[in-house]
């Protein structure tokens, strides 16, 4: 057995996903709450590329499963901070409670 | 790698990221934050290294590092304006927040105590870029076809939002 297993990974992966959730829900800037979901996305990658070494080290679907995530991670990234900076344009906000065109 | 040293690294590199991680969600300052996003993006390759996925290493570094990390820099050079270093960053709701992320990893440690995982011990690929790059072209090949179609929509969706209005 190594020294370090497969518990280790997923202890780190949860508590990064705890502190990307934190910054979801409580930042109010919006590239910040962009940034915190990165974090959670890396966190689930860790999980996923830990599964992947551990339980099934002669195949790498845990491996491919992270480059779909990756891919939409990167896709989401580019829309999300293009609907900010038009948020930015035409509002001249950038803060969440600030913004509730959509809310009544 | 010796134990001791493996052990080292893993320790070193997971208080790196926690750290980096903490600093994104708390400063003031949001450029700040993105560079510490990119610091975490980093020692988060090095997670991939120790578990022998050199290729998603490789990866990670030039698409959240290279791509992701300065992409969101662009955006909070472009939105400086507003992003005042004086401006309070967290909203009313961010105490419960604290208390609910904190109860949420609690649950997934608990959850993590109680559960068997089927471990195997059988050796790694040992190729494994090639392996991968098979894989994406026999068994995912569709949903590969398919990232490249969401790829492209994000693409033009995103110069269609951020584009400047053409005054009629």
């Amino acid at each position: 057995m190594e020294a370090i297993g497969l518990n280790h990974y997923l202890v780190l992966s949860a508590i990064l996903f705890g502190i990307g959730l934190y910054g979801v829900a409580a930042r109010r800037n919006a590239i910040g709450v962009l940034m915190s979901i990165e974090l959670m996305l890396n966190a689930v990658n860790i999980n996923m590329v830990a599964f992947s070494r551990f339980c099934a080290p002669d195949q790498l679907h845990g491996q491919v499963f992270t480059i779909f995530v990756i891919t939409v991670a990167a896709a989401e990234a580019a829309v999300g901070l293009a609907l900010v900076i038009s948020m930015y344009r035409n509002l001249n906000k950038i803060n969440f409670d600030e913004v509730n065109l959509l809310k009544w | 790698m010796s134990e001791t040293l493996q052990q080292l690294a893993f320790y070193t590199d997971a208080a790196m990221i926690v750290f980096a991680a903490l600093m994104v969600v708390t400063l003031r300052n949001i450029f700040h934050c993105a560079l510490f996003l990119a610091l975490g993006f980093f020692g988060i390759a090095g997670i991939f290294v120790m578990l022998h996925a050199e290729f998603l290493a490789g990866v990670q570094v030039m698409i959240y590092v290279g791509a992701i990390a300065v992409l969101v820099l662009f955006a909070i050079m472009l939105t400086r304006g507003v992003t005042g270093q004086d401006m309070k960053q967290t909203n009313k709701q961010s105490p419960v927040a604290g208390a609910i992320a904190l109860l949420f990893v609690v649950f997934l440690l608990k959850l993590m105590a109680g559960a068997r995982f089927a471990t195997s011990t059988v050796a790694p690929v040992k190729d494994s870029t090639a392996f991968l790059g098979q894989l994406l072209v026999t068994r995912y090949v569709l949903p590969f076809e398919v990232a490249s179609i969401v790829l492209l929509m994000a693409m033009v969706g995103a110069l269609l939002l951020a584009k400047e209005k053409e005054d009629e």
